[in-house]
């Protein structure tokens, strides 16, 4: 339908005909202005991006604050970057900066702003782009619309582009220089280039950000007002969606089974779409400092006993994939699913167990495992039982300890006091700023979701290294193919599950989930039935 | 007398004084037993972060204090709140103090509204459920009374919700103010007390109830005794020998229990401001919990325990004011 229009209207404009062309576009009927109300679950303890690197924090400040760069589903898009390029030897990365471009109070959006950011919050503070930027040495400005991103040792431009939707996000240096950036106010009252203004955070209530009339997309945005209203119970959530009070609910904020009730409800939308670039997997990771798991039999065993199209379809209702590896189908050329797979055959992984010595003893288990299963939501918790119940069916008793997350992350990350856990850990885009922290030994002691599990394999490490700087996307895609079989055939983790999030939209709302980070996405073009 | 005072000064001035072990007790329990949760405030932000590397973590832990030894944290946090300084809270970068009071408020009026028209209604409920005890009416009330007890509040909250926000669309589904409705005046007025109903009838409910089955149970036993029989005798009318003679009697008890409840609903508002998202003291509680936030944790249990400590006290006054038998020392 869409396409048909679009292709029509091509035509007609080409004939020269604008008066029908306009008629056509009218099809669309884009409305101005109103209010989109937002759900979200949790409170965030600050509103800014170039500090912290988290889809909760762009879920509001990607519609305040801008990145350099962004992913449309053609590719990247230029936002306050409109042209990158890489040296040969892929030391520098000169990116030509948008000109007329403002900060919401006045002041000219240049290269200094990006500079001050680079050095200085993503640098030295933003999570995740501290690992990314450390081989940064300096950014130059030639001029105020030209930025050079200098590097003591290579760096690939695709990681680059990768990272930059998310781990890209300048801050307006007139604001931060000279100040505690930490401790500075704006880091809770954003100043961003973004086409809305930050009004007011009320903590526990609502954020809410208005039109910015001096948005550089002429035109945009559309709607005059947002709010993210903070609603942590999911019943109380789905209420609120049914009655018309909120009109978007993203990243799983209801339960599942609202999820599947209101996908059947005509006045919604609800799907994966717009998550293409926050996809995750569902875990289960070994503590490798246990004997019994650190023999690849065992937990290749534990593999085939664990029934994944069940669990998707049961816990996931339908709105997932089996995972391969640490890298899923969302991570374009350096996804293969030419890798070893499992397959569920409980008698299998019966008689694999017995092979590697542990039989069925008197109490009518082989072994017994402490399981610390990650709070993330009503998924993660399911996963882990439903991980317990198969693990018993196979002769393993599995014990389950449940905390709350600081209780979690501190007994597996921390303590190291675990067998088996389970949990889910985003895809950002790019491997080496992702997932590959997952199998990498070295990992600074305590980090979360990084390779705390006593896992260590020199050759795994050597092609990791190799990978993060090599220039050659398509050699570089064909390290990561082999990386990817490589963790699939010793299974230092098991990515059992691929999975998307998934939001609840109220359907009077029109171009929504239209890129692969919709929701952490600015939202300029975002228009809602009045 | 050697105390220029009136008798009800010294009272009050010896329960402030008993009051102050009392509130550092708790308040040393608490941090300790805080302590005893795995996990701390760091890697609570870190698990909302989304992973952060080891350098970050180990600044953050610096900075907030977290690096030095509980007992060196437990005295820097006296010292502190002697000076009536309840720190800062990492969650919310503000002062705690500016955060309770911004959420005072509201847990107050959503306590006071409940609590009062769950005492008026209960007793007044009470009381007629006695008067025609076991009649239609009473077991009418009485059933009523037991359902409301046995009925949890999340649960009586989320039927409401689904019954007069989702299918009627009567009410609002949560928060406090309609946002971006920009009302002024008494438009304001209104539509905050919308949004109150439904929370308020969830907290109230179960108290409600407590206070129905007391009261009905207090003035079926004082109706029996003597000085009821003598005053009926005298001639007074049903009327005068239910309010002067019955009620104030029966009261007693309820007032007590009145006292004791006073905490329970600071715990139950916990349950309701989370379902109704009420920016309240309980749903802050409740988040600090969560997020290891010591600070404005110890900072809610330091104002629940002075509300405490101070209702207590209003209910032994109370206690002299209806019973004059009872001596305030």
């Amino acid at each position: 339908m869409t396409s048909y229009f679009r292709s029509l209207g091509l035509a007609l404009a080409a004939a020269g005909a604008l008066t029908t062309a306009s008629a056509v576009a009218q099809a669309e009927e884009v409305q101005k202005g109103g209010t989109v109300v937002v759900q979200m679950k949790g409170e965030q303890r600050i509103l800014n991006p170039g500090l912290r690197a988290s889809t909760g924090v762009y879920y509001i400040t990607g519609k305040i604050m801008e990145p350099l760069i962004d992913k449309s589903y053609e590719g990247y898009e230029p936002v306050l970057a409109t042209d990158w390029s890489s040296s040969d030897d892929g030391l520098h990365i000169t990116l030509k900066l948008r000109e007329g471009v403002n900060w919401h109070d006045g002041k000219p959006f240049t290269c200094d702003d990006v500079a001050f950011s680079a050095m200085e919050l993503w640098k030295k503070l933003l999570n995740y782009s501290s690992a990314l930027q450390a081989n940064l040495e300096s950014v130059d400005c030639p001029d105020p619309h030209t930025a050079v991103f200098n590097y003591s040792k290579p760096m690939p431009m695709d990681l680059f582009l990768a990272a930059m939707p998310d781990l890209g996000h300048p801050v307006p240096k007139h604001l931060y220089e000279g100040t505690d950036i930490l401790k500075n106010k704006y880091n809770t009252a954003p100043v961003g280039t973004g086409p809305f203004k930050f009004v007011e955070y009320q903590r526990g209530q609502y954020v809410m950000a208005v039109k910015n009339d001096d948005y550089w997309r002429e035109g945009y945005p559309y709607l005059d007002r947002i709010v993210w209203r903070f609603i942590n119970d999911k019943s109380a959530a789905a209420a609120a969606l049914e009655s018309g009070e909120v009109q978007e609910s993203g990243f799983i904020g209801i339960s599942m089974a609202d999820i599947e009730r209101l996908s059947k409800d005509d006045r919604f939308d609800v799907g994966t779409m717009g998550y293409e670039n926050n996809v995750a997997h569902s875990t289960v990771e070994f503590n490798h400092r246990n004997p019994i798991l650190a023999d690849l039999k065992v937990r290749q065993a534990m593999y085939h006993g664990l029934d994944i199209d069940y669990a998707i379809k049961t816990i996931m209702r339908g709105y997932a994939k089996p995972g391969r590896g640490p890298i899923p189908t969302a991570g374009g050329a350096n996804y293969t699913d030419q890798v070893p797979t499992y397959a569920y055959d409980p008698e299998l992984a019966k008689k694999m167990l017995d092979e590697a010595g542990y039989p069925v003893k008197d109490d009518g288990y082989r072994f017994h495992l402490r399981h610390r299963p990650a709070p993330w939501g009503e998924y993660t918790q399911l996963w882990a039982e439903y991980y317990a119940q198969a693990m018993k069916e196979i002769g393993i008793d599995v014990e389950i300890l449940t905390n709350d997350a600081p209780g979690f992350l501190k007994g597996v990350y921390r303590d190291h006091d675990f067998d088996t856990a389970n949990g889910w850990h985003q895809f950002r885009s790019d491997p080496a700023v992702s997932t590959m922290v997952w199998l990498r030994s070295g990992q600074p002691e305590g980090t979360p979701w990084t390779n705390q599990f006593g896992w260590k394999d020199a050759e795994i490490d050597q092609m990791i290294d190799d990978a993060a700087s090599e220039l050659d996307p398509a050699k570089r895609a064909e390290m990561y193919h082999t990386i990817q079989a490589k963790a699939m055939e010793e299974l230092p983790v098991i990515f059992a599950i691929e999975h998307p999030f998934i939001s609840v939209t109220s359907k009077k709302l029109h171009n929504h989930h239209n890129t692969p980070r919709w929701n952490s996405s600015s939202w300029y073009d975002l228009w809602i039935e009045q | 007398m050697r105390f220029p005072f009136p008798p009800i000064l010294i009272y009050a001035l010896r329960r402030l004084l008993q009051a102050v072990p009392v509130v550092i007790l708790i308040m040393i329990g608490t941090f300790l037993l805080l302590k005893l949760a795995p996990g701390d405030t760091v890697d609570a932000l870190v698990g909302d972060m989304g992973g952060a590397d080891a350098d970050f973590i180990a600044r953050l832990r610096a900075e907030y204090g977290l690096d030095q030894p509980v007992w060196v944290q437990l005295w820097r946090y006296m010292t502190k709140l002697a000076t009536f300084d309840f720190g800062w809270s990492f969650v919310y970068e503000q002062p705690v103090s500016t955060v309770l009071m911004d959420r005072l408020g509201t847990t107050l009026l959503l306590m006071a509204t409940s609590l009062s028209i769950a005492f008026t209604v209960g007793t007044a409920l009470g009381a007629i459920a006695a008067r025609r005890a076991y009649s239609a009416t009473d077991n009418l009330i009485s059933v009523l009374g037991l359902v409301f007890y046995a009925t949890p509040s999340f649960f009586l909250s989320l039927m409401m919700m689904l019954l007069f926000s989702v299918k009627l669309g009567w009410l609002p589904v949560g928060g406090i103010k309609t946002i971006a409705g920009f009302y002024t005046g008494w438009d304001h007025v209104i539509d905050v007390a919308k949004h109150l109903i439904m929370p308020t009838a969830a907290l109230s409910l179960i108290y409600l109830s407590f206070y129905l089955r007391l009261m009905r149970a207090s003035v079926l036993e004082v109706a029996d005794l003597d000085y009821v029989r003598t005053a009926r005798a005298k001639g007074a009318g049903e009327m005068r020998l239910m309010i002067h003679h019955i009620m104030r009697n029966a009261l007693l008890p309820v007032v007590t229990l009145l006292g004791l409840q006073f905490s329970t609903v600071l715990g139950g508002s916990v349950v309701v401001e989370t379902i109704f998202t009420l920016p309240g003291l309980g749903q802050l509680a409740y988040q600090a919990v969560v997020q290891r936030d010591m600070n404005t944790l110890m900072g809610i249990i330091f104002l629940c325990a002075l509300i405490v400590v101070v209702v207590n006290f209003l209910t032994d006054l109370l206690y002299a004011r209806l019973d004059s038998r009872i001596e305030l020392a």
